[in-house]
């Protein structure tokens, strides 16, 4: 699971701290090391901070020791593939880019793929710049100067001392500080891209990206540290292995905030009743799909957060059967549901069992693993189908995928998990609390944020803009060119 | 002279321009064009909801030809685009005024 059980420091939780630190490591390196004696303390530099970092650290600084160390080559395999994971889940910005764009009408490509390269980009600075330390302020603050209330702490600029061995060998955890950035980094973009999807073809380009960054910049790490930064609903024994809730059900609801701010697309909800916007190009949408199933490999398979052999391949087996199940479901309901085996609904089918398993992928059994997923392939259908009905318009069906199977895949996680501790069970009301936080949550921080910029520069491109297509009226350019 | 504009079903092109291979006729026209008669659009299913698409995709002939082979132009297009169901398409049959090559200046027949 994400959740980390350091007792590290980590810089930052606190902008003063870091200021502290910096002071104190300055001060450091102006006295004799004696590095090479391992028995002698190390000089202290005279601060409480320092102090505990310094002496907690069995190889005293050298890096050297640590490669020499016996658990050198499993930390090796280890951080090599969380770093793997880490690109794998980076594959799956290129999923939804796509995705996206095959789902759309052609006119508004440009636009999906702007949102798409901002997105993972922003996503990543903000990471480093706020993000990573507000999402994990670290045992620092629990244990040691102990003012971590574990609902929000503010974050700060990631970087640390690159040669200190307290951040970049088994000393931190089963990776360095480094792959573990940049594994969570890859994360936190997810939440803004799920959003990007189900306000697509009509959202006002700036508006957008404003509200992105307070999505992903913001909200994410603070609603992130709750469970996977050790905070309240970490302590209330609450699991989310890789994110149903915390990534997921978070980004959903925050599309669904955003599309009844923003309204449906012009012309799908009219008084003859519904005018289906169709995919513009499905193969691209099933390039999109695959490719966020690749990905998922390193998104849940990654969140073991060690090369474990054992639990990585099991792992990735739930994951494919759920995605695998999720497919089938949805194929057959859709059959059902919409008269015929309609590829779209199989598409989100695969996307619903994915979502569906990531919270309990390392906590259920196989068969359950299954069930998990023909059950969100069921659910995300009806779900579709039932927006639709609602008039939220949700272009790629990223409401019901990611929301609604999210909420699914946590709650499976208290019916079907195995806590491997008799005295603290899964249980469905912990589940529920925390999954409702999550949504709730984000989409109240959505709907606000959404509704304020809504009030200052509008969100919402004119009818005109919309019937030309984003492409021309916000950017002057087509995705496929007419001059050639 | 005369311009035989044909309205046919696009997978039906390949056949229709081999048999006019055939009697002789040297060149034509083709173009991707969208529309309906009798037959309509048709309805098309998305996430369980249907649309009709009205505009279907045919392909469009313009075959200039000399008024003796006329006749034997019709039969090879009618012959090798038929199916039998609706929506087979239609063959006009348009005077032609003037021909001219741009190349020399040839003017009537010889131009085709």
């Amino acid at each position: 699971m994400n959740t980390k059980y350091t007792s590290l420091t980590r810089i930052g939780a606190a902008p003063w701290k870091f200021l502290l630190l910096a002071a104190a490591l300055l001060f450091s390196y102006t006295l004799p090391v004696h590095a090479d004696d391992h028995e002698v303390e190390p000089p202290s530099a005279g601060t409480e901070v320092v102090d505990q970092e310094v002496s907690d650290s069995p190889y005293n600084g050298k890096y050297e020791d640590f490669q020499a160390s016996e658990g050198f080559a499993l930390f090796t395999v280890s951080n090599l593939w969380i770093l793997i994971a880490a690109f794998l889940v980076f594959t799956m910005h290129l999923g939804f880019a796509t995705l996206e764009s095959g789902l759309c009408q052609s006119k508004n490509t440009v636009n999906i793929l702007f949102k798409n390269v901002f997105i993972i980009s922003i996503g990543i600075l903000t990471y480093a710049f706020y993000g990573f330390n507000a999402m994990y302020p670290g045992a620092m603050i629990v244990d040691g100067v102990g003012d971590w209330n574990g609902y929000f702490a503010v974050g700060s600029w990631f970087g640390v001392d690159r040669t200190d061995t307290a951040m970049i060998t088994d000393d931190y955890a089963g990776y360095t500080w480094w792959t573990d950035f940049l594994f969570q980094a890859m994360f936190a973009a997810t939440g803004a891209t799920i959003v990007s999807g189900a306000v697509a073809e009509r959202v006002k380009l700036p508006a957008f990206m404003l509200f992105a960054v307070l999505f992903v910049g913001f909200a994410y790490p603070t609603a992130g540290s709750w469970k996977w930064g050790t905070g309240w609903l970490d302590a209330k024994g609450f699991y989310d292995f890789a994110g149903s809730s915390i990534v997921h059900a978070f980004g959903g609801f925050g599309a669904l905030a955003c599309v009844m701010i923003l309204g449906p697309r012009k012309g799908k909800y009219t008084e003859s009743g519904l005018k289906p916007i169709p995919a513009s190009n499905f193969p691209l949408a099933a390039i999109g799909v695959f490719l966020l199933f690749l990905g998922w490999f390193g998104f849940n398979g990654g969140s073991v957060l060690s090369a474990d052999p054992a639990l990585v391949s099991y792992v990735c087996v739930t994951t494919a059967l759920a995605a695998a199940s999720g497919a089938v479901s949805s194929i057959l309901f859709s059959y059902f549901a919409c008269k015929k085996p309609d590829l779209s609904m199989a598409l989100n089918g695969i996307l619903a069992g994915l979502v569906g398993i990531t919270a309990g992928a390392d906590v259920v059994g196989i068969a359950d693993s299954i069930i998990i997923g023909l059950i969100a392939g069921a659910i995300v259908v009806s779900s579709i189908l039932f927006f639709d009905k609602q008039k939220i318009d949700d272009p790629v069906g990223a409401i019901s995928v990611h929301g609604i199977c999210g909420i699914w895949g946590t709650l499976a996680v208290g019916i079907f998990g195995d806590s491997g501790d008799p005295e603290k069970p899964f249980t469905v009301g912990t589940q529920l609390v925390g999954t409702i936080s999550y949504s709730l949550f984000a989409f109240t921080f959505a709907y606000v944020v959404f509704y304020t910029i809504k009030q200052i520069m509008g969100v919402r491109v004119s009818e005109e803009e919309e019937e030309r297509g984003l492409d021309i009226s916000e950017h002057g350019q087509e995705a496929y060119g007419s001059r050639s | 002279m005369k311009l035989i504009k044909a309205i046919i079903k696009p997978f039906k092109l390949e056949e229709v321009k081999d048999s006019l291979s055939e009697i002789g006729v040297e060149g034509m026209t083709v173009s991707e064009v969208k529309g309906f008669g009798r037959q309509k659009g048709h309805t098309e299913i998305y996430r369980g909801s249907e649309y009709t698409v009205d505009f279907l995709p045919k392909v469009k002939l313009e075959i200039a030809v000399a008024d003796e082979i006329v006749n034997k132009v019709i039969d090879a297009i009618v012959s090798a685009s038929q199916t039998g169901k609706i929506g087979d398409g239609k063959v006009f049959v348009i005077p032609i005024e003037e021909a001219i090559r741009i190349r020399t200046g040839e003017k009537g027949d010889v131009a085709l």
